[in-house]
């Protein structure tokens, strides 16, 4: 059993021999991607539900992708449901969810703890595409397989990520996973996009990003949700881009093997310019892959998938 | 004569009790006559007034009937919630035979019809003396004020926008002003809006953990400081409905030694629990202000050993279960209170050693009483029989079912508390009899 739960809610559950495990297993799904026919039937005759309580393209065709590959039957539900009008209650759904004998639930919601409390009571597998600001551990395992496919063991390597740091998901989700992959991580932001306590969760807190970057073998750069500021935890997205965008004249001071990812959707010449968005430097389209990759990894594991029936990946 | 629980006399002996009169517990047992809802005679030793049917009350506590300074009792508007009446058997089952109601139902109490229609379903409920606040400004909108002066005449013993706090700094400046010539308290929730903003529990550790927004102690400070200047200036009297923040008790406490008129009042659930109680994400512990952290916890049973802090006060905020189950960010602020707080007062104050039983019951009788000049309060001779019997010994689990109160939010839910209550007298008049009774019928 490579996972203990039948869930994954979050990277701060997960064990470090855990996520090692999904990514080898996700590694070796790789390898079916350049193959003429990149189904595998393993999930034929299940349901997953894909429930996307928050807009999400990405995530949620990622996510589809890795079932459709593992021939599984699909549901997509999205409630348009602002956080004004409340809707029903999460177990009035949850319920009818069970009623409806589901095999599995992908769930992306805009309240922290939503996956959690759907893990408690439900029967079937859980999995979470993002909490509110708390964990999005699909992107943590996807952005830690990418490192580890440029950088082997992750211990003692240096990884800073830059940006909203308070409202991320994607951030926390890394810092739980790296930090028990033994990694260093920094986080750099302005101080109104740090939040208390973070000190405690073992990562350093710089808010200088050169001094932040320089040592880093990887930059993890996060999407600044312009909407969610509104000119007060920044000045301007001119002035963001000044100060801790990652510009060609910042690529320059990295480490000449240094990459770059993004969780995508980049709002390019805010947190990236555009020219290293495009340049030699990013990985970001080998995280989109290595996410469906990990998606199909976690469907497969969770629903009993026999690790050893699939071929290892190549070294 | 027999003692009979169902045929309680008009004069009848309480004996055998050790009786807790200003903050203190005697230590030799002694008695209480109880004549036509009045405290006829205290006295002290076994021999009580021969003839008369006695309790005997076996040595549990008796002292006076617990008084509340906040309790929201959702009448009119949220009746799905609580009413008058049930939150009334709440507060007697809790020990208290007086409450202060928060005026913010629907429509708030803003006019002296609200007010006497409130003191009148309190009558009708007949379980507890019901003071009702009234709103500072109509609606609670912060725009004007309400007619004070008609109010009091009605029988409002204070003022507040609640969980509204008013914004306009000139209107509470007045409102303070104006009530002092009334000879009655602004009662303030105070949390700068600008600040708390989207919050919804403490900013610390545990909300950049569980990726919620945090409500900094700034919020509750900054606002306090405001209120305490204004109240300053104005020579009124300022009461804080609920202090979270150690920085607020270092507030009130120097505001206090500087001559300030400032009375103010914690709750159970800010003295005994942190922020680390909303680590499952359970809505259940998601109040305002918010569940801090151990320093502040700390500092309120500091300022409640000193006197900073003049009373507990439960602020009972009732909600239904399915409010309740929305989410963490999604459910609304408030836990429920009449019926644990002695248990945790006892819990997490007397049994740790941070007060002693005597303190703990002024905090929940003579001190608010005072705070917030209520006729009540007192166990003495003339006196009317308001008066609580507990047992300070014994332990009990908080469960869901077993509530008085039509809602069931708690967070000490399936904690065992120490403490209970054993009977409540209103007046001479039984409101509550729990399983800490003692024997007969």
């Amino acid at each position: 059993m490579i996972l203990r739960s039948k869930d994954v809610l979050g990277l701060e559950d997960l064990a470090a021999e855990e996520i090692l495990g999904v990514i080898d297993i996700a590694s070796r799904f790789r390898a079916v991607f350049d193959r003429p026919v990149r189904s595998v039937p393993i999930m034929r005759g299940r349901t997953v539900v894909n429930f996307f309580h928050e807009p999400s393209t990405r995530t949620r065709i990622s996510f589809e992708l890795a079932e459709k590959r593992l021939s599984a039957d699909i549901v997509n539900f999205s409630t348009a449901t602002s956080s004004l009008s409340k809707g029903e209650t999460l177990r009035d759904t949850a319920e009818n969810l069970a009623a409806m004998k589901i095999d599995m639930l992908v769930i992306r919601h805009s309240s922290s703890g939503a996956a959690r409390y759907l893990a408690n009571v439900l029967a079937c597998s859980v999995i979470n595409a993002g909490d509110g600001a708390h964990e999005h551990p699909t992107q943590g395992l996807l952005d830690i397989m990418t490192m580890r496919q440029r950088l082997g063991d992750l211990r003692g390597r240096k990884v800073t990520i830059i940006g909203d740091i308070s409202h991320s998901r994607v951030a926390r989700s890394n810092i739980w996973g790296l930090t028990k992959l033994g990694a260093e991580v920094t986080v750099c932001g302005p101080p109104t996009m740090v939040p208390t306590g973070l000190d405690r969760l073992g990562v350093k807190v710089e808010y200088d990003l050169l001094r932040a970057v320089k040592d880093a073998d990887a930059l993890n750069v996060l999407r600044i949700q312009l909407e969610r500021h509104a000119s007060r935890s920044f000045p301007s997205n001119r002035e963001y881009h000044r100060m801790y965008g990652i510009s060609a004249e910042v690529v320059q001071k990295l480490k000449p093997e240094a990459f770059i990812m993004h969780p995508g959707p980049m709002n390019r010449d805010v947190e990236i310019a555009s020219e290293v968005a495009d340049g030699p430097r990013q990985v970001i389209l080998d995280q989109v892959a290595n996410g469906v990759a990990v998606r199909m990894a976690l469907i497969y594991l969770l629903s009993g998938g026999d690790p050893g029936a699939l071929a290892p990946a190549a070294a | 004569m027999e003692w009979s629980w169902e045929r309680i006399p008009a004069e009848f002996v309480v004996m055998n009790a050790r009786l807790c009169r200003e903050g203190a517990i005697g230590r030799r047992r002694g008695f209480v006559h109880v004549r036509k809802g009045r405290v006829e005679a205290i006295g002290v030793g076994s021999s009580s007034p021969e003839g008369i049917p006695a309790l005997d009350a076996d040595g549990l506590v008796c002292a006076p009937g617990l008084v509340d300074l906040a309790v929201h009792f959702r009448e009119p508007g949220f009746e799905e919630k609580e009413t008058v009446v049930t939150g009334s058997r709440a507060a007697a089952a809790g020990g208290f035979t007086a409450v202060v109601t928060m005026p913010d139902t629907d429509p708030a109490i803003d006019n002296s019809g609200m007010v006497r229609y409130l003191i009148d379903r309190g009558r009708d409920a007949g379980l507890c003396r019901l003071f009702p606040t009234g709103a500072v400004s109509p609606g609670r909108r912060g725009e004007a004020m309400t007619e004070f002066g008609d109010m009091v005449a009605a029988g409002a013993v204070g003022f507040t926008d609640g969980s509204e706090p008013v914004a306009n700094g000139n209107l509470m400046g007045n409102a303070l002003k104006y009530a002092a010539m009334l000879g009655v308290p602004i009662i303030t929730y105070p949390e700068d809006r600008t600040i708390s903003g989207r919050g919804v529990m403490h900013g610390g550790y545990w909300a950049t953990r569980l990726g919620l927004a945090g409500i900094p102690r700034a919020a509750e400070d900054a606002a306090l400081f405001r209120d305490l200047e204004l109240a300053r200036a104005a020579k009124g009297h300022l009461h804080v409905a609920h202090v979270s923040t150690k920085g607020a008790v270092a507030l009130i406490r120097r505001a206090k030694s500087e001559g300030i008129r400032v009375t103010a009042a914690a709750t159970p659930h800010h003295f005994s629990l942190d922020h680390a109680r909303c680590r499952d994400y359970s809505p259940l512990t998601k109040t305002n202000p918010p569940l801090r952290e151990a320093d502040d916890l700390n500092a309120i049973a500091e300022g409640l050993a000193d006197g900073t802090i003049d009373a507990i006060a439960t602020h009972h905020e009732p909600h239904t279960a399915t409010e309740k189950e929305y989410q963490f960010d999604q459910a609304p602020f408030g836990v429920i209170g009449l019926e644990t707080a002695l248990a945790v007062g006892i819990t997490y104050l007397v049994n740790p050693g941070l007060l002693d039983l005597g303190q703990l019951i002024a905090c929940l009788s003579e001190r608010p009483a005072r705070a917030l000049n209520l006729p009540v309060g007192r166990l003495e001779e003339g006196a009317e029989a308001d008066f609580v019997l507990i047992d300070p010994e014994r332990r009990w689990t908080v469960q869901a079912g077993a509530f008085a109160s039509r809602s069931a939010n708690s967070p000490w839910l399936g904690e065992t508390l120490t403490g209970q209550v054993a009977a409540t007298f209103l007046r001479g008049r039984l409101t509550w009899r729990g399983a800490a009774a003692p024997g007969g019928n």
